[in-house]
């Protein structure tokens, strides 16, 4: 059968619909942004923060997708490699992100007011950590790491489009090794720098690996979402079929789970042990309305998708799984959301026009990008050995 | 040859591909009841056969379901109804530390069942036997080759058409395969009735000879040697004593040493008075006083006889130990409580010696001493 496969690929423009709505979004994200700041900075601080793990979510837990599609030497997600390169580029945007959120650290982060380290034993024990110039140095030092890696995986996949060479995956096999470990150190403390941080008496050891499993989803959605709607309207190589999808789906059920998993063991270690040094955490998330935005989390983020992807044909099903593709994102969002804005409402949930800026920028930027990458460059890895067994590829 | 009832044609293919093409255009014509051997899985056979997915998911999540529901039940009996026993200050019904036993519970019986529900309602367990044991096909096919097998009992099964469809596929060899006469008629071993009847025989041996070793053989010379031992057992009855009791009173006059009677019930004033503390003050005996203290008396009268109850709010505090009454009172009257108890506090005889009593009072005297302590001592 794999003597019969052709590879038939016709690169096509996306109309300017695309474009419109891109930039349309794009815009009108900015402009929320900036009334929003202007109107309550801090509050769109901390929206900023969510906007701003959102993103690496799905920009650096893509160019991981490609990683571990190279250095596991995986076939079946070859075909659509592409739409997750074409993802990391976002990496771009993120430095125009974070610079609101440097401007305005004080709002946020309250081991930044030397006066409160001061009097704070235990912020002063963090301090060597928790202060502005090591912050600085570390979020610069893992912008620099992920562009480089963005830069040199891209690079050495777009070339092999026209030179067809293998010694260019093998290449990036060697360079997805590297990646792989700053991978897991670079997002670890992002979310403890980013994330954690932000309640700086608090403490989980294993708060990295949750955002880890949600960064995982948000990635996976988002490169489910995309393939499945131009695969709809045949912008990628024909012959992708339901055991893609179903693979797709697989990952997103198997991470759902593993969330639900590393969410629960954080929670079931401070619930038992009941230290107040600990539990306060969860109890500011049980206050008022928090406690419904907080059960709220074990439906939307674990148990909707877990029944939505649970049979084998909600995974093989491409408007089912875009269904719950989108979902899923939406629910890395609401977890986001959980894990940063009790620290600016304690007494309740907050929702309004502020809160919508960020998603909105981030999602027409992604467009954007799309659209700008589409027509320089192929949307399918023509030239990689792996494209016809990947096509190729059932269950 | 031709007495042999026919099980199925059969074709060998060389190549995996071919295989899929042949199971594909297999399912096109129409045929329902066929199989395809391979050596190891091929990717996309599902999709070629157009195999419907199994229904042994279903019992998978049903037994899972269940088995959930019911760890769920038992630990709620258990920990919240049966027996209630505060852990770590949680709730009886703490349902976060049920979920871990909930998740491998749910796991462990979804997984039993299926891999059982597999072999017993699918496989047809304990049905070992299949007309493709012993032949050739089944022998290249789990080495080197790929075959495809369409069943004579098909609706459209016809020897020459299928023959022609697999010739046209380029089927590398051809061969009907033929029930084994001697399996049409077999019938399965463990339901005849001498195996059945074995089974039983083996049932009634076996409890016999557990009822025996059990109530017989233990109480039979000489495994009975380590229980019936010349030895007068509690309650037993005496054959040495005419009045047959195995349970002798002291004899008349005498007491049994470290156990003087007391003689004050109900008359603590008089105790106070007449009873002289044979202990003295010694380092060991103040050890010993400080041991039982801490362990009798200290969960309510606190270590330091403050009355300061260690059993906040379960039990009534006492009253403290420094007070002017108690520190005039003398060792026998102190003793008199500690015997007969007090209020709310119950007898202490059977807990303490009167030796650990006395070595008690001591205890005390020196708690008292050191929280009201004379001008001398601060010398």
């Amino acid at each position: 059968m794999s003597s019969e496969t052709k590879i038939e690929y016709q690169k096509k423009e996306f109309s300017p619909k695309v474009k419109s709505v891109g930039l349309a979004l794009l815009i009108f994200g900015i402009v929320l942004v900036i009334a929003g700041y202007f109107v309550s900075p801090a509050r769109m601080t901390f929206n900023n923060i969510i906007g701003f793990t959102f993103l690496i979510s799905i920009v650096i837990g893509s160019l991981f997708f490609v990683s571990i599609e190279y250095l596991a030497g995986a076939v079946w997600s070859t075909p659509f490699r592409r739409i997750a390169e074409f993802l990391t580029y976002g990496v771009y945007v993120l430095p125009f992100i974070l610079i609101p959120i440097l401007l305005n650290l004080h709002d946020v982060f309250h081991w930044t007011h030397p006066e409160v380290v001061n009097s704070d034993k235990i912020l002063k024990e963090k301090a060597p950590y928790l202060n502005v110039n090591f912050f600085l140095i570390r979020i610069l030092g893992f912008l620099l790491i992920w562009i480089l890696f963005q830069r040199f995986i891209t690079k050495n996949s777009e070339k092999q489009d026209f030179s067809k060479e293998q010694s260019l995956t093998t290449k990036n096999i060697k360079i997805s090794a590297i990646f792989i470990p700053l991978f897991a150190i670079t997002i670890t403390f992002t979310a403890i720098d980013f994330l954690m941080s932000l309640e700086p008496h608090w403490f989980s050891t294993i708060f990295g690996v949750y955002y880890f499993s949600g960064t995982i989803l948000a990635s996976l959605a988002t490169i489910t979402i995309a393939v499945i709607y131009l695969n709809e309207h045949g912008y990628l190589v024909k012959g992708l079929s339901s055991d893609h999808y179903y693979s797709l789906g697989a990952l997103m059920f198997a991470f759902t789970n593993f969330w639900a998993y590393i969410a629960f063991s954080q929670f079931l270690l401070i619930w038992y042990a009941n230290l107040p040094e600990e539990t306060f955490w969860f109890l500011q998330r049980w206050e008022g309305s928090w406690i419904a935005y907080s059960i709220g989390l074990i439906i939307i983020r674990f148990v909707i998708p877990y029944f939505g992807l649970l049979t084998q044909p909600s995974k093989m099903d491409p408007k089912r799984l875009k269904i719950m593709s989108i979902w899923i994102l939406f629910a890395h969002f609401y977890d986001l959301y959980f894990l940063v804005m009790p620290n600016y409402s304690r007494s309740g949930v907050v929702f309004s026009w502020f809160e919508l800026g960020f998603p909105m920028l981030i999602i027409g930027a992604l467009i954007l990008i799309f659209n700008e990458l589409s027509k320089r460059k192929n949307l399918v890895a023509i030239g990689d050995p792996k494209l016809k067994r990947g096509i190729d590829f059932r269950l | 040859m031709s007495d042999k009832i026919l099980y199925g044609y059969s074709a060998i293919f060389d190549k995996p591909d071919d295989i899929i093409k042949a199971a594909k255009t297999v399912a096109e014509h129409g045929y329902k009841k066929y199989d395809v051997n391979t050596p190891y899985p091929i990717h996309g056979m599902n999709n070629a056969m157009k195999l419907k997915p199994s229904k042994l998911g279903y019992i998978s999540l049903i037994v899972g379901l269940s088995g959930a529901l019911a760890a769920i039940l038992t630990m709620w009996w258990m920990s919240a109804v049966d027996y209630p026993i505060v852990y770590g200050g949680k709730p009886f019904f703490s349902f976060p530390a049920y979920i871990p036993v909930v998740f491998e519970v749910t796991v462990l019986s979804a997984s039993i069942a299926t891999v059982l529900a597999m072999l017993f309602i699918f496989f047809k367990f304990p049905n070992n036997s299949h007309p493709l044991q012993g032949t050739e096909y089944l022998k290249k096919v789990s080495s080197d080759k790929y075959g495809i097998i369409i069943l004579a009992d098909d609706e459209k099964y016809n020897e020459n058409e299928v023959k022609n469809l697999f010739q046209s596929l380029n089927a590398s060899e051809l061969e009907p395969i033929y029930w084994d006469n001697d399996e049409i008629n077999h019938k399965h071993k463990i339901f005849e009735p001498k195996f059945i009847l074995f089974l039983v025989v083996v049932a009634i041996l076996n409890s016999g000879a557990v009822y025996f070793v059990y109530n017989k053989l233990l109480f039979m010379v000489p495994f009975n040697w380590m229980m019936e031992q010349e030895r007068q057992n509690v309650q037993q009855k005496s054959l040495i004593f005419s009045d047959g009791f195995g349970m002798r009173t002291p004899v008349e006059g005498t007491i049994a040493r470290g156990h003087l009677p007391y003689q004050f019930y109900g008359k603590p004033d008089l105790a106070g008075e007449k009873l002289i503390n044979p202990i003295p003050v010694s380092k060991s005996s103040l050890k010993l006083g400080q041991e039982k203290y801490d362990t009798y008396c200290s969960p309510c009268h606190d270590y330091h006889g403050t009355g300061q109850s260690r059993l906040n709010g379960q039990f009534p505090n006492p009253p403290s130990l420094h007070s002017e009454k108690l520190r005039s009172w003398s060792d026998g009257r102190i003793f008199a409580v500690i015997t007969e108890g007090q209020n709310v506090m119950p007898s202490y005889s059977t807990q303490l010696t009167e030796d650990e009593r006395w070595a008690v009072i001591n205890y005390i005297r020196v708690l008292q001493r050191a929280m009201n302590a004379k001008e001398s001592d601060i010398k």
